[in-house]
C-alpha cells in the first residue's frame, strides 16, 4: 500500500517529469519565442477540487512592471532555501532557461531588457480572463484572495477602498483574509466586510478588550466542492497592532495563535472536513512553521511576504503555495481528495503577462470605470526617470533612494528613514513618473512626512528593532517587511548576530564622521505608526521633488555593508 | 517605522530605563522566586502550558493563559521585570479545571515563566518569550 506521503511525493515527480506543473512546459515555449495565452493557461485538469489563489493585489487594477528582490536573506532553518534564493541560484534551483518569460518574471536581473521583450504584467482584467478560464474548465473552483487587496493605489485612497471591493466584488472570490484593509479604520473595513458576497476570514482576529474570537469575522468557511467536504480557514497578518497604527483599529488584537489554529483544524476535521486549506496572510516562514506546528492542514495558500514560487513546497503532509504580488501571478491548484484524504496535486503558478493574456472586457469595463473620474490626475505626467525604479530586496529599492533623497532635500533633514514595505510596483529607464507611479509606492492612509530630532543612540535601537523583525532566526517573531530604508546614513549590518549587536559602523554620509551615540540628528521620515503624526503627506513630497529635478538619476546605493556569515 | 517626536521622546525614556533596569539583578529575583515557591525541589517539564504572545501588541498590557491539569498552585513570574512577581494562582480541590488569565505589564522583551505545584508536590515550568518591540514596517 502507498502512503498518503507517497502519493504526494508521487504527484510532485509526475508533475516535474510531464510539465504538470506547468513550468518546464512555458519556460521552452519561452525559449522560443512562442509565449500564448493558450500556453499560458494550459492545464490537464486533475482530481476533483480546483483552488485558485491570488494574494496582495495592492490596489493594482492596471498592468505594471514589478522586478524581483536581489537581496532576500533567510536566517536560521530558512537560511539557503526559498523563497531566500533569487537571480540565477534560483533559476537553477527550478530550471528555467536564461532569457525566457520566467526569468523575467521570477528573478530580477536583466530586468530592463528583459522587459522590453516581455512587457508589463498583471491588470485585473487579465487576471479575470485567467479566472475565467479555470472555472470554465473546473466551474466550482474557489476562488481565494489572501488579502492586501484594499491598498496601495491613488484610486485605492480616494475611494477608501471601495475601487478594489466593486473589482474584486466583480470577479466573485470565496474567501478573503486581512492585512493593510485595517489599515482603512475600523469603521470603514466593517463597512467594506458586512456587505461582502463572500466569507471575510481570519481564526486570528481577536476582540482586544476581551481577548475572545471578533465576531465580524468568521475564523473559517465551509465548502462543497467537486464532491468533497472544503475547510478554508483564515489566518490575517499577525502582527498588525505592531507594524501598522493600532490606533487605527483599537478594537481588534491579532497574533499567530497557532493552539487555536490547531483548535480551528480539530474542529472542522471533526465538522467532516476531508480538505483543510489555510487562506494564510502570515509570510512564508511563518508559514513553513505552522505547517510544521499545526497537524491537518493540507493546503497553505501564502501571502504577505510577496515571494511567487513555481512550485510548491512540501512540509510534512502540507503544501505550501506562494502566488507573488500585484497581480503579477494567479496559482492554480487541483487536488485528488478522496476517502477524506488529499491523495495528490497538480500546480501551476500562472503568470500574468499583459501582452499576451486578452483582458476579459466586463473587467475592464469596471476598471475603466473606477478611474474616470480620476483620470486626468493619475496620468499626469511629473517628471522621468533615467533610472530603473525599484522597492523589493532586504535593504534599499532606487525608489526607496529617490525618496530619501526627497525627505532630505524638501524637508532639510540630516537622515531620512522610510518604511521596509514589499509593495511599490517599478518603472524602467525613459519612462514618464506619473502621479500615479508616485501613488504606487506611497499610498497609505498614515502617510505624513514628520520631521524630528534622534539621538545616534536611539537611531541604533531602530535599525536593531527593525533588524530583527527581519533577522530573528525564529520566524514567529518575523514581521514580514523588509530592513527600514536610510537616506544620509551608511551601516554595516550582520544577520547573523543577536538583536543589539548587528549594527555597527554608523556613519553620516554628508560628513564620512561616525554616527555620535549622545548627539541629535535631524530625521525626515514617513509612516509613522503613532497617532497625531504632523507632517505633509508623503506623496506630496516625492512630487514636489521630482517636479524640481525633472529628470531621476540615481547612483547605486552601497551605504549598507552587509555581513551573511 | 517611525514616531512623533513626543513619541519618540517618551520611547527614548522607556528604552533608557529599559537600559538602566538591573537585568541580571531581575533574573537573580527570578530564580530567587522559584526557589521559594518550590522549596527548592528539581521543576521537570510537561504537564503545563503557558500561552503568550510572541510579540507583545502592547507591553503594557499582554495577555498571558497558563493551564496545568492536577495542578493545586501555579507561580508566574516576568523573569526581566524589576519585580518579576507576578502572580500565584491556588486551585482549591473543588477546581473544575487548573487553568487562569491575565493580563501583566513587561519592560521589555523577557521570558515569561510559569512553574505549578502538583497534587504530588511535584513541580513543572514553562516558559515563552515575549518580544516587546517598539514597532517596525509591514509588507
Amino acid at each position: 500500500m502507498i502512503s498518503r506521503r507517497d502519493f504526494l511525493q508521487a504527484a510532485m515527480a509526475s508533475a516535474a517529469l510531464y510539465g504538470g506543473s506547468g513550468f518546464g512546459n512555458w519556460s521552452r515555449l519561452a525559449a522560443q519565442q512562442a509565449l500564448s495565452q493558450d500556453d499560458l493557461l494550459s492545464f490537464d485538469s486533475f482530481g476533483n477540487v480546483s483552488l485558485i489563489h491570488v494574494t496582495d493585489i495592492h490596489a493594482q487594477l492596471k498592468p505594471i512592471w514589478f522586478r524581483e528582490p536581489e537581496i532576500n536573506l533567510g536566517v536560521g532553518p530558512n537560511k539557503g532555501e526559498v523563497p531566500h534564493i533569487t537571480g540565477a541560484d534560483f533559476r537553477r534551483l527550478y530550471g528555467i532557461d536564461d532569457g525566457s518569460p520566467s526569468h523575467y518574471a521570477l528573478t530580477y536581473d536583466d530586468f530592463t531588457a528583459l522587459g522590453k521583450a516581455y512587457g508589463r504584467m498583471g491588470g485585473l482584467d487579465r487576471v479575470a480572463t485567467v479566472i475565467n478560464a479555470i472555472r470554465a474548465d473546473r466551474p466550482d473552483a474557489l476562488l481565494l484572495d489572501g488579502g492586501d487587496t484594499w491598498h496601495g493605489s491613488y484610486t485605492c485612497y480616494h475611494t477608501q477602498g471601495q475601487d478594489m471591493v466593486t473589482a474584486m466584488n466583480a470577479l466573485k472570490p470565496d474567501a478573503m483574509t486581512f492585512h493593510w484593509e485595517f489599515t482603512l479604520g475600523t469603521d470603514k473595513v466593517l463597512e467594506h466586510v458586512n456587505a461582502l458576497p463572500f466569507a471575510a476570514l481570519g481564526q486570528n482576529i481577536f476582540d482586544a478588550e476581551w481577548d475572545e474570537p471578533a465576531e465580524n469575522f468568521k475564523p473559517y468557511e465551509m465548502f462543497e466542492r467537486g464532491g468533497v467536504k472544503i475547510a478554508v480557514i483564515g489566518q490575517a497578518f499577525p502582527y498588525m497592532p505592531i507594524a501598522n497604527p493600532s490606533w487605527m483599529f483599537p478594537e481588534y488584537s491579532f497574533g499567530i495563535r497557532d493552539e487555536r489554529m490547531q483548535e480551528m483544524v480539530d474542529e472542522v476535521r471533526g465538522m467532516g472536513a476531508e480538505l483543510v486549506v489555510l487562506l494564510s496572510h502570515n509570510g512564508f516562514d511563518v508559514d513553513k512553521k505552522m505547517a510544521g506546528v499545526v497537524t491537518g492542514i493540507d493546503v497553505i495558500l501564502s501571502g504577505h511576504t510577496h515571494d511567487a514560487l513555481p512550485e510548491p513546497v512540501l512540509v510534512g503532509e502540507t503544501i505550501i503555495v506562494a502566488s507573488g504580488s500585484n497581480g503579477k501571478f494567479v496559482s492554480r491548484v487541483d487536488l485528488d481528495v478522496r476517502d477524506g484524504q488529499m491523495m495528490g496535486f497538480r500546480h501551476k503558478l500562472i503568470p500574468i503577462f499583459s501582452d499576451v493574456i486578452a483582458p476579459d472586457p466586463e473587467m475592464t469595463a469596471v476598471i475603466d470605470e473606477i478611474r474616470a473620474p480620476h483620470l486626468a490626475q493619475l496620468e499626469e505626467v511629473i517628471g522621468t526617470t533615467d533610472s530603473l525604479l525599484y522597492r523589493r530586496g532586504n535593504f534599499n529599492g532606487s525608489w526607496d533612494d529617490l525618496i530619501c533623497q526627497a525627505l532630505l532635500e524638501e524637508r532639510e533633514a540630516e537622515i531620512a528613514l522610510s518604511p521596509g514595505v514589499r509593495w511599490g510596483p517599478s518603472l524602467m529607464p525613459g519612462d514618464a513618473i506619473t502621479r500615479e507611479d508616485i501613488w504606487n509606492v506611497t499610498s497609505m492612509t498614515y502617510g505624513q512626512a514628520y520631521r524630528t530630532e534622534m539621538t545616534g543612540e536611539f537611531l541604533k535601537v531602530v535599525l536593531e528593532d527593525v533588524a530583527d523583525n527581519l533577522f530573528n532566526p525564529d520566524p514567529y517573531y518575523q514581521q514580514g517587511g523588509d530592513m527600514v530604508r536610510t537616506g544620509g546614513l551608511g551601516y554595516r549590518i550582520d544577520i547573523t548576530k543577536p538583536q543589539g549587536e548587528r549594527i555597527s559602523d554608523m556613519t553620516l554620509l554628508k560628513s564620512g564622521e561616525s554616527i555620535d551615540p549622545s548627539r541629535s540628528y535631524v530625521i525626515a521620515g514617513w509612516a509613522s505608526v503613532n497617532e497625531g503624526t504632523e507632517g505633509p503627506q508623503i506623496w506630496d513630497v516625492v512630487e514636489s521633488h521630482i517636479k524640481r529635478i525633472g529628470t531621476v538619476t540615481l547612483d547605486p546605493n552601497t551605504s549598507v555593508q552587509v555581513v551573511t556569515g | 517605522m517611525s514616531y512623533t517626536r513626543r513619541q519618540t521622546l517618551a520611547i527614548g525614556l522607556g528604552a533608557a530605563t529599559a537600559a538602566l533596569l538591573p537585568y541580571r539583578a531581575a533574573l537573580a529575583a527570578a530564580e530567587d522566586d522559584i526557589a521559594a515557591f518550590t522549596g527548592g525541589a528539581e521543576v521537570g517539564t510537561g504537564g503545563i502550558t503557558l500561552t503568550a504572545p510572541e510579540i507583545a501588541e502592547n507591553g503594557n498590557t499582554v495577555p498571558i493563559e497558563v493551564s496545568a491539569p492536577g495542578a493545586v498552585s501555579i507561580l508566574i513570574l516576568a523573569a526581566g521585570n524589576p519585580n518579576p512577581g507576578v502572580a500565584t494562582f491556588n486551585f482549591g480541590p473543588l477546581s473544575a479545571s487548573q487553568t487562569a488569565s491575565t493580563r501583566i505589564r513587561l519592560a521589555g522583551t523577557q521570558d515569561v515563566v510559569a512553574v505549578a505545584k502538583m497534587a504530588d508536590g511535584s513541580f513543572v515550568s514553562d516558559r515563552k518569550e515575549v518580544k516587546v518591540t517598539i514597532g517596525g514596517c509591514g509588507g
